[in-house]
């Protein structure tokens, strides 16, 4: 499903490099985990796999189930099924959470030439949705994120997930600020949309999200590479060891 | 944003009139007709006198400084062809009582029968020269005269002088829907002034709405007094089909514990120019003043100037100030804002914001936040800024799969959401709303 492959990144700004040889492969119906040290570069992999403006690939490709995603728009990478789980979503005042999203999925609807959705078909699948979530009616009433606290923010990302259905879906410490029932409900919700045709790439820091969402692989990246790969085992010997041993071994 | 809870004071530079070319002000008074008026007769003359003592405004002219006066010094205004076609107003479908002015002129074919309970309403052309005694005399050019100190404003003794309708409600009680001005074209070349007086009575309210805009060039003032506890919601709207050159001036004077909410719409436009200036003179009184302005350069030069003045002469009253302006293609924007607190004013809380989203570089905007307070206990802030397009939330919403064009649409509606905020009514509130963003959604789609 995902194909990144020797990825080298800088910044456009500056003379600085980010990824330095990224290779990585999300088969259709798996379940991926990063993990790596603050600034190894895990949040720029995510934006520049959904186009954020900023960065400059020097090297390398990627792509969605054989689709070049570098030379895409955002938006076009969004119809073709990747969506970013953000680190830190974004408040938009004045914009409302339900026309924001309404919108989103009917302009994905469209670009994929399908039918868009009635209002009454959109209303009645985001309060179901958003019911799971444990997000209130209210919630979905105001304005994009405003207002919204941290983990309610981050069950936002993951309604919105739900509602888009993406193939590919990248989670970039979802976890992070969730309280734990609140993690709980994100799991469930992740683990509802698994799918054989469709794949996760976790970004974490804490391996017990992956105690609820049993990744098939975890990777761990440092400096800007995936340094080691292998199962689950290698998300506890993080949790229970640091990085240390692991860079060092890899380095 | 600054916060200043003490004493600042900077003195308003004043500029004389006496260096103006008086050829200039007679070859603009020769163009137009001046009606003699009945019971405005005294005022225009006043008027006129007053004109003469102060002149046209002047290229250095401190007041002037950001916007040329010269379109407006023209003794006439450059033709402007009609639009055929505009679309649907903007409270086309809206129960109200319906008021039409072409060029400045009310058409009563074109009007509701102005029978509406709690409101009388008059025009000013119909009374004028029958009647010698009128409730309007006594505000009739009476508050433009006193927004006359400390700052000359000579557009608006001309329109007194000139004036040749407009409408004279009498607010006695709350009437059931809003009254709606609407301005009207059907010459390419008229100057159109227009000059309305609003009279709000003790614990009474009115909406007023007025859309459109009329002549090739407009000057229209509008007086409004309000008694104690009562209110105004005054909600005008220029749209892009009504693009041209205007100027138009409020004078408020807000009793005790009234309310005076006043939010403008414009959108594009060439040359424009909207001066609010309000006298809150009664103890508890409220008045905000709100714009949202969308100017693109791209249909031909764009230059859009709100100028404010409001002065705290009570205890205990509260003004807003919230400016927005959305500047794209070369576009313009101008705000100059005042809050004067008085000596003894005390307790006041004066908050004003003015803010611009340019959406190029080529775009700029222009403020000038003043304070000047006398007074020992008060709270007052202004704050100015000036920003692009927010890069993270436009790649948040296009990651989305929301395309660039309509998530800038976005953007721009939620810049603007501030002063719409300012619209009290939530039902008008969500008309405009949705009028902007489905005029934004469908240029946005070229
Ligand atoms: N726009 C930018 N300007 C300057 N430096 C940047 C920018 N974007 C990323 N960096 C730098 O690149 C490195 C990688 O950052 P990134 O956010 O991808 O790390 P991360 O692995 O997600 O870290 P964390 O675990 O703390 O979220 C950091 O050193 C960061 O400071
Ligand atoms: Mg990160």
């Amino acid at each position: 499903m995902l194909k990144i492959d020797n990825l080298h990144v800088k910044l456009e700004e500056e003379d600085k490099q980010i990824l330095k040889g990224l290779s990585l492969e999300v088969p259709a119906g798996q379940v991926h985990a990063i993990m790596g040290p603050n600034g190894s570069g895990k949040s720029t992999l995510s934006y520049v796999l959904s186009g954020r403006d900023g960065y400059e690939v020097t090297e390398g490709a990627a792509s969605l189930d054989g689709q070049d995603l570098l030379e895409m728009e955002p938006e076009e990478r969004a119809s073709a099924g990747l969506f970013l789980a953000f680190q830190y979503p974004v408040e938009i005042p004045g914009v409302g959470n339900m026309t924001f999203l309404r919108t989103a999925m009917n302009a994905q609807r469209k670009a994929r030439g399908e039918e868009e959705l009635s209002s009454g078909e959109f209303l009645k699948l985001v309060r179901a949705k958003a019911a799971e979530l444990h997000i209130s009616p209210d919630m979905l009433k105001r304005p994009v994120n405003v207002g919204f606290s941290g983990g309610e923010k981050k069950r936002n990302e993951i309604l919105q997930m739900a509602m888009l259905a993406p193939r590919m879906c990248i989670m970039d410490e979802t976890d992070s600020g969730l309280d734990v029932d609140a993690m709980r409900l994100v799991a469930d919700g992740v683990n509802a949309l698994r799918a054989p045709d469709r794949s996760f790439l976790v970004i974490t820091h804490y391996q017990r999200l992956l105690n609820h969402i049993q990744p098939d692989v975890v990777h761990i990246m440092a400096e800007g590479r995936i340094v080691k790969t292998g199962g689950p085992e290698l998300a506890l010997q993080v949790e229970k060891e640091g990085y240390g041993d692991l860079l060092a071994e890899a380095g | 944003m600054s916060d200043i809870a003490v004493k600042t004071k900077d003195v308003t530079p004043q500029v004389s009139g006496a260096a103006r070319a008086p050829d200039a002000l007679e070859a603009r008074l020769e163009a137009l007709s001046l009606p003699r008026g009945g019971f405005t007769a005294a005022a225009r003359r006043d008027a006129l006198s007053r004109l003469r003592d102060m002149g046209l405004p002047g290229p250095r002219d401190e007041y002037w400084r950001y916007t040329d006066p010269r379109p407006f010094n023209a003794p006439l205004p450059q033709p402007v062809p009609l639009v055929t076609d505009a679309g649907p107003a903007l409270f086309d479908d809206l129960d109200r009582l319906k008021l039409v002015f072409v060029d400045g002129v009310f058409d009563a074919a074109a009007s509701d029968d102005a029978e509406l309970e709690g409101v009388q309403i008059e025009t000013l052309a119909a009374v004028d020269e029958a009647t010698g005694d009128h409730w309007a005399a006594s505000l009739y050019g009476v508050l433009e005269t006193a927004g006359q100190v400390p700052v000359r404003r000579p557009f608006a003794a001309l329109n007194t002088a000139a004036a040749r309708d407009g409408v004279l409600i009498r607010v006695t009680g709350r009437p059931s829907k809003p009254v709606h001005v609407i301005h009207r074209r059907a010459s390419a070349d008229a100057d159109a002034l227009w000059h309305h007086v609003v009279r709000v009575e003790e614990g009474a309210e009115l909406t007023l709405l007025e859309t459109g805009m009329s002549g090739a060039r407009s000057n229209g003032v509008i007086e409004v007094d309000l008694a104690k506890g009562a209110r105004l919601h005054h909600i005008t709207a220029k749209r892009a089909a009504d693009q041209k050159l205007g100027l138009s001036h409020l004078f408020a004077r807000v009793a005790a514990e009234a309310q005076l909410k006043s939010f403008a719409l414009s959108v594009n436009g060439r040359l424009m120019r909207q001066e609010g200036v309000i006298d809150i003179a009664g103890d508890d009184a409220v008045a905000h003043i709100a714009a949202a302005v969308l100017g693109d350069g791209d249909e031909g030069p764009f230059h859009q100037d709100d100028t404010v003045f409001i002065t705290h002469g009570a205890e205990r009253c509260e003004s807003r100030q919230v400016f927005k302006k959305v500047l794209k293609n070369g576009a313009e924007g101008v705000f100059q804002g005042k809050i004067l607190v008085k000596q003894g004013a005390q307790k006041t809380d004066g908050y004003q914001i003015s803010q611009a989203l340019l959406l190029d570089e080529r775009s700029q905007f222009l403020a000038k936040p003043e304070l000047e307070i006398y007074a020992d206990d008060v709270k007052c802030s202004h704050g100015s800024t000036t920003g692009a397009l927010d890069e993270t939330a436009l790649f948040y919403l296009r990651s989305r799969g929301v395309p660039k064009a309509r998530a800038i649409v976005f953007l721009v509606l939620s810049f603007l959401a501030d002063a719409l905020e300012e619209v009290e009514d939530e039902g008008l509130r969500e008309r405009i709303h949705e009028r902007l963003e489905a005029w934004l959604t469908d240029r946005a789609q070229g």
